[in-house]
C-alpha cells in the first residue's frame, strides 16, 4: 500500500478545476470550479470558482466543509484529506462551515456519498497547494521543487536542512500558475497521518463544552420564537381558529395562520396556525391555548391495523415485476420444496436528538436564515420560491446538526422560520417540539412482503419468487406513484441469488402520510425480509445459516444486469460492480469474528445477516441470550463492514457502531402507527430507543481494502434488525416475521 | 411574573420569568447559555440535564422557581477551559458524532463521578440509563466514563 491510487478521470478532469483566486488577500488562496453534472470537460467554462483553501500569512490553513455535519464527523474526515496531503500541522487549520452555494457542486448530505464524491477532489486540491509552496521555496532557495518535502506545516530542503514554513510561503506561491491537476503527484497513502493513527475529531471540543452551534442555538437581536400547531392529517386544514386565549398568554406576541397545503406534499410546511412568542415557554403555553377545528381531508381514515392487511393482501396476488430470470411459478411449482413467508414493518421516524429548528430574517428583498439542514441548496431554492425572491437573495448558513437521518434534508420547517418572519416583520425562530417531529414527520415506508422459495430434492434454491408492498417516496412529490420502483428497491435490485428462477415484483401502496427517507431507507425493510427469509430456509433444511446464507447468494463473482434479471444494474457507478466476492468475504471474517462455530457448537444463540447497500459490504452477527428473569437480552454484535478504502476509519467505526444501535432500536422498538389519519405516538415513551443499559458489546472491523470509497453512514443498519431475529429465532424458536421485536420475543407460547 | 435571582456556574443572575416556566428555557432564551440542550421536554431523553446543587436534573421538567435558590451548573460551568477529566476522556475517544446529546451525558457522567469515583458497567448503565444518544455511541460513552474515572476503558484497573 505504498503507490497512490490513480487518479480516477472522471473525478476531476472533467468537473472540478482547481483555481487560483484572490490577489490581496493574504494569501495562498484555491478554489474550486465545479462543473454542474452534464457540463464537463470545459475548463473555460462560466461557473464561476469558490473558495475551498487558504493558506494564510499568519500561516492558518482555513478550509471549507460544503457537506453537512450531523455526526458522521465529516468535518474530521473531508478538510483532512486536504489536510494531510498539503502536509498540514491539524492544529493549526481552521474549518469553515460553508453555506448553501451551488458552486460548490452537490451540497445534499444524504446516502453516504460525501467521501466518495469529494475525496479525490480534497486531495488534488491540497496537492495543488503543496505543490505551488514548494515551487515557492525552490525560488526562494534557488534548489530544484523535485528535492524538497513538506510535513508539519512547513517546505523543508533535506539536502541543506533550510525550512519555511506555510506562512512564509504563502504571498510568493499566491503570484505562481496554479499547476496543471495532472502534473500534481499525489502522496503515497503511507506517508499519510490517516495512514498511521486516528485522526483527530476536530470538533470535540466545542461538542463537550456546550459551545457547539446547532439550529436553535442562534440567537438575534429581536428574534421571536415560534411552535406550530399542524393539523392532526397530513392534507389537513384549519377550519376556524380562537386564538384569544394564547394571545392572553404572557410573552405571547402573535398568532398567525400559516398556509393551507396542497397535495403532493413535497417540501412544503404542513400548514396550521403559528403562535409567535417572545421566548420558547410563552409560546409553548399559547400554542396550548388555541382553540381550532380542523378540516381533516382525504387521509383521515389512514389506519394502520387496516392499512396492514391491505398491504398483505397486494403482496399475495401479481405486481409490477422489477426482476426477472427463468419462469419462476413453474419452478416453483416443480420444486421439491417450497418455503413460504410473510413479513411486516410498521412505519419508522427519524427523531434526531435536536428536534427541527430553525431561524430566518426576511427582508423585503432578503432572507437570511441558519439552519440544521443536510440539504442547504434544496432549502435556499424552497426559500426563495416560497418568498418570491431570487436564490440569491437567501443566504442559508449551515449549523451543525444534532442528527438528521434524512429529517433534516427537507426544509418544511425552514421554510416556515421565513414565512414567519416575513408575517411578524421580524427574526423568527421555529421550535418543534418533540411530540411535532413524531407526529409530523416524513416517515419511514411501512412494508409487507410475501417470499416463495423452491428447493429441489437435494435442497438446492431452484425459484426465489419476492414480492414487496410500501408506499414509496415518490408519492411525496408525485400523487401517482403508488408503490415502490427504480432506486427505492435498492439492495433487492441486485440482491445475488443462485436460484435459476427468480422474480421481483412490486405491488400497490398508496401513501396517507408523507413518506421520506430515513438512515438506510428501503434497506431496513429490504434486508430484514431477505435476510430473516434465509434464515427460515435455514431451518426449514435443519442447515447452519451461514452455511445457507452463503449457498444463497452463491460463488464468487461479480454481477451483470443479465444475471440478476434487469436492463441494466441499479447500484454499480463506474469502479462499484456488485461483488460477491467481497460479500462473502465479510460474511465469512463476521463468522470468525464471533467464532460461530463454537459459538453454535456450545449451544449459543447467534444469528447473521450480510447485504450490500451504498457500495458497501457488511455483514453482522448477533449473540442474544436469557437474563436472570428469562428476558431476552442482547450480548453481543459483531459487524464486519468493507467499504473501500476510508478517508478517516476512527469515523467509520463509529458510523458503524452507531449503526448497531440505531439498527436495534427499531428492531426492538420502531413503530409508528396511524389512526383516523392521525399519528399516535408522541414522544420518547410512546417511541422509545435503545438506552446504554440495552446496548451490547460491539465489535467491529473494517476490511483492508484498495477499493474506491463506498458509503460508511447508512450500510451498518440493514443487517442488525435480520441478524436479531435470526438469533432470536435460535434461541427461542420463535420466527419472528414482524418488526418491531421487542414485544414478541418475551412472549410466552 | 416573578422575579427571581438565579446562580447560574457561580454567576448571579436577576431574571423575569413565569414561575412555571422550565429552567431549561430560563437559561437557553432568557441567559442565552444554549450548550444545555432541549430533546424532549418531558424528562424522558436527559439531554437538558444541569447540576442542582450538584445533583444531576432534568432542566426541562424544573421549574425555574425551584432551582433559585440552589446553585446551577450547566456544561457550560463544568469546568474553566473544558478540561473536566470526562470532557477530555469524551475528547480523546471520539465519543461524540452529532454532540447534540453530549452536554447532557456529560453532566450525569459527571454526577456520578462525584457520588461514585470509581463505577462499574452498571453503574454507568444506571446512570445514564436517562440519557439517549440517538447516534449510538453508548459503548464509546462507558469507556470514556471508565478513563475519566482512571479506569481502564473496559472498567477496572489501568
Amino acid at each position: 500500500m505504498t503507490t497512490a491510487p490513480a487518479l480516477p478521470e472522471l473525478a476531476l478532469s472533467r468537473r472540478v478545476f482547481v483555481v487560483a483566486l484572490g490577489g490581496a488577500v493574504g494569501g495562498l488562496v484555491l478554489g474550486l470550479r465545479i462543473a454542474p453534472a452534464g457540463a464537463e470537460g470545459q475548463p473555460d467554462s462560466p461557473f464561476a470558482p469558490i473558495h475551498f483553501v487558504k493558506v494564510g500569512k499568519d500561516g492558518v490553513v482555513t478550509i471549507v466543509c460544503s457537506r453537512s455535519e450531523m455526526g458522521q464527523g465529516i468535518r474530521s474526515s473531508l478538510p483532512f484529506v486536504l489536510a494531510d496531503e498539503l502536509g498540514a500541522d491539524f492544529a493549526r487549520i481552521s474549518i469553515v462551515q460553508g453555506d448553501a452555494d451551488a458552486r460548490y457542486g452537490d451540497q445534499n448530505t444524504d446516502g453516504s456519498h460525501s467521501v466518495r464524491d469529494f475525496y479525490e477532489t480534497m486531495r488534488v486540491a491540497g496537492a495543488t497547494a503543496r505543490s505551488m509552496l514548494v515551487s515557492a521555496a525552490a525560488a526562494r532557495w534557488g534548489v530544484p521543487a523535485e528535492r524538497l518535502i513538506v510535513h508539519d506545516h512547513a517546505v523543508h530542503d533535506p539536502a541543506t536542512g533550510k525550512k519555511a514554513g506555510f506562512g512564509e510561503l504563502a504571498e510568493a506561491a499566491a503570484a505562481l500558475p496554479v499547476p496543471d491537476p495532472k502534473s500534481v503527484k499525489l502522496r503515497p497513502d503511507a506517508e499519510l497521518v490517516k495512514s498511521k493513527g486516528r485522526l483527530p475529531l476536530v470538533d470535540g471540543p466545542a461538542f463537550v463544552t456546550g459551545k457547539a452551534h446547532y439550529g436553535a442555538d442562534t440567537q438575534l437581536p429581536g428574534m421571536l420564537t415560534a411552535v406550530v400547531l399542524r393539523p392532526p392529517v397530513v392534507g389537513g386544514r384549519v377550519k376556524s381558529v380562537d386564538d384569544s386565549k394564547a394571545l392572553a398568554v404572557s410573552g405571547v406576541r402573535k398568532v398567525v395562520r400559516l398556509p393551507d397545503w396542497t397535495a403532493p406534499a413535497k417540501f412544503q410546511p404542513l400548514g396550521g396556525v403559528a403562535v409567535v412568542a417572545d421566548h420558547t415557554w410563552a409560546a409553548i403555553q399559547g400554542r396550548k391555548a388555541l382553540v381550532v377545528e380542523w378540516e381533516n381531508g382525504p387521509n383521515a381514515s389512514y389506519d394502520s391495523d387496516s392499512y396492514r392487511q391491505s398491504l398483505r393482501a397486494a403482496v399475495n396476488a401479481p405486481g409490477t415485476v422489477i426482476r426477472q430470470v427463468g419462469d419462476v411459478d413453474a419452478a416453483l411449482a416443480g420444486a421439491a420444496k417450497v418455503v413460504s413467508a410473510e413479513y411486516h414493518l410498521a412505519h419508522l421516524v427519524h427523531t434526531p436528538m435536536e428536534p427541527p429548528a430553525a431561524v430566518a430574517k426576511v427582508g423585503a428583498k432578503s432572507c437570511e436564515v441558519w439552519a440544521p439542514t443536510q440539504d442547504p441548496q434544496t432549502a435556499q431554492k424552497e426559500l426563495a420560491t416560497a418568498l418570491g425572491l431570487d436564490p440569491s437573495q437567501v443566504t442559508v448558513h449551515v449549523t451543525f446538526l444534532g442528527g438528521g437521518f434524512g429529517r433534516k434534508s427537507k426544509p418544511d420547517f425552514i421554510l416556515e422560520a421565513a414565512l414567519l418572519s416575513r408575517a411578524v416583520g421580524a427574526p423568527v425562530r421555529v421550535q418543534w417540539t418533540r411530540e411535532d417531529d413524531i407526529r409530523h414527520g416524513y416517515y419511514h415506508a411501512t412494508g409487507a412482503y410475501r417470499i416463495d422459495a423452491g428447493l429441489d430434492a437435494q435442497q438446492k434454491l431452484v425459484a426465489w419468487r419476492q414480492r414487496v408492498a410500501a408506499p414509496s417516496i415518490g408519492s411525496t412529490f408525485d400523487l401517482k406513484s403508488d408503490r415502490l420502483s427504480g432506486w427505492e428497491l435498492q439492495t433487492l435490485n441486485d440482491l445475488p441469488l443462485t436460484a435459476p428462477a427468480v422474480r421481483l415484483e412490486s405491488c400497490q401502496a398508496p401513501a396517507h402520510v408523507r413518506i421520506g427517507w430515513m438512515r438506510s431507507v428501503y434497506d431496513i425493510n429490504h434486508c430484514f425480509a431477505a435476510q430473516s427469509f434465509i434464515g427460515e430456509l435455514a431451518a426449514a433444511t435443519g442447515r447452519d445459516p451461514k452455511a445457507v446464507l452463503l449457498d444463497v447468494l452463491g460463488p464468487a463473482r461479480t454481477l451483470t444486469a443479465q444475471e440478476v434479471g434487469m436492463k441494466e444494474l441499479m447500484n454499480a457507478p463506474k469502479g462499484y460492480t456488485p461483488d460477491v466476492g467481497r460479500l462473502r468475504h465479510v460474511i465469512e471474517r463476521v463468522a470468525e469474528l464471533s467464532d460461530w462455530d463454537a459459538a453454535r457448537r456450545a449451544g449459543k444463540a447467534v444469528g447473521i445477516a450480510g447485504y450490500r447497500g451504498f457500495l458497501t459490504y457488511v455483514a453482522a452477527v448477533v449473540a442474544v441470550s436469557y437474563d436472570a428473569k428469562k428476558q431476552v437480552r442482547i450480548d453481543d454484535v459483531w459487524l464486519v463492514a468493507d467499504p473501500g478504502q476510508v478517508a478517516n476509519a476512527d469515523r467509520v467505526r463509529s458510523q458503524l457502531e452507531g449503526a448497531v444501535v440505531f439498527g436495534l432500536s427499531l428492531a426492538l422498538y420502531g413503530k409508528i402507527t396511524a389512526k383516523n389519519g392521525a399519528i399516535e405516538q408522541a414522544n420518547f415513551d410512546s417511541y422509545p430507543l435503545l438506552r446504554i443499559f440495552e446496548a451490547p458489546r460491539t465489535h467491529i472491523e473494517l476490511v483492508a481494502s484498495q477499493a474506491p470509497h463506498a458509503g460508511a453512514g447508512e450500510p451498518g443498519v440493514p443487517p442488525v434488525a435480520p441478524a436479531l431475529g435470526n438469533a432470536i429465532f435460535a434461541l427461542t424458536g420463535r420466527r419472528l416475521r414482524e418488526m418491531p421485536f421487542a414485544t414478541a420475543m418475551n412472549a410466552r407460547a | 411574573m416573578a422575579k427571581l435571582k438565579l446562580h447560574v456556574n457561580g454567576v448571579d443572575h436577576a431574571i423575569e420569568a413565569d414561575p412555571d416556566m422550565p429552567l431549561l428555557w430560563a437559561l437557553r432564551d432568557l441567559l442565552g447559555l444554549t450548550g444545555t440542550k432541549f430533546g424532549c421536554g418531558e424528562a424522558l431523553c436527559g439531554a437538558c440535564t444541569v447540576h442542582l446543587d450538584g445533583m444531576a436534573v432534568r432542566s426541562c421538567q424544573t421549574p425555574v422557581s425551584a432551582a433559585a435558590k440552589q446553585k446551577i451548573t450547566t456544561i457550560e460551568g463544568l469546568s474553566a477551559h473544558g478540561d473536566h477529566p470526562l470532557q477530555k476522556a469524551w475528547c480523546d475517544l471520539g465519543v461524540p458524532q452529532c454532540g447534540y446529546c453530549q452536554p447532557g451525558q456529560i453532566m450525569s457522567a459527571a454526577a456520578l463521578l462525584s457520588a461514585k469515583p470509581k463505577p462499574t458497567d452498571t453503574e454507568i448503565d444506571t446512570a445514564l440509563g436517562g440519557n439517549i444518544c440517538r447516534c449510538g455511541c453508548y459503548q464509546r460513552i462507558r469507556e470514556a466514563v471508565h478513563v475519566a474515572a482512571g479506569q481502564s476503558p473496559k472498567g477496572g484497573a489501568r
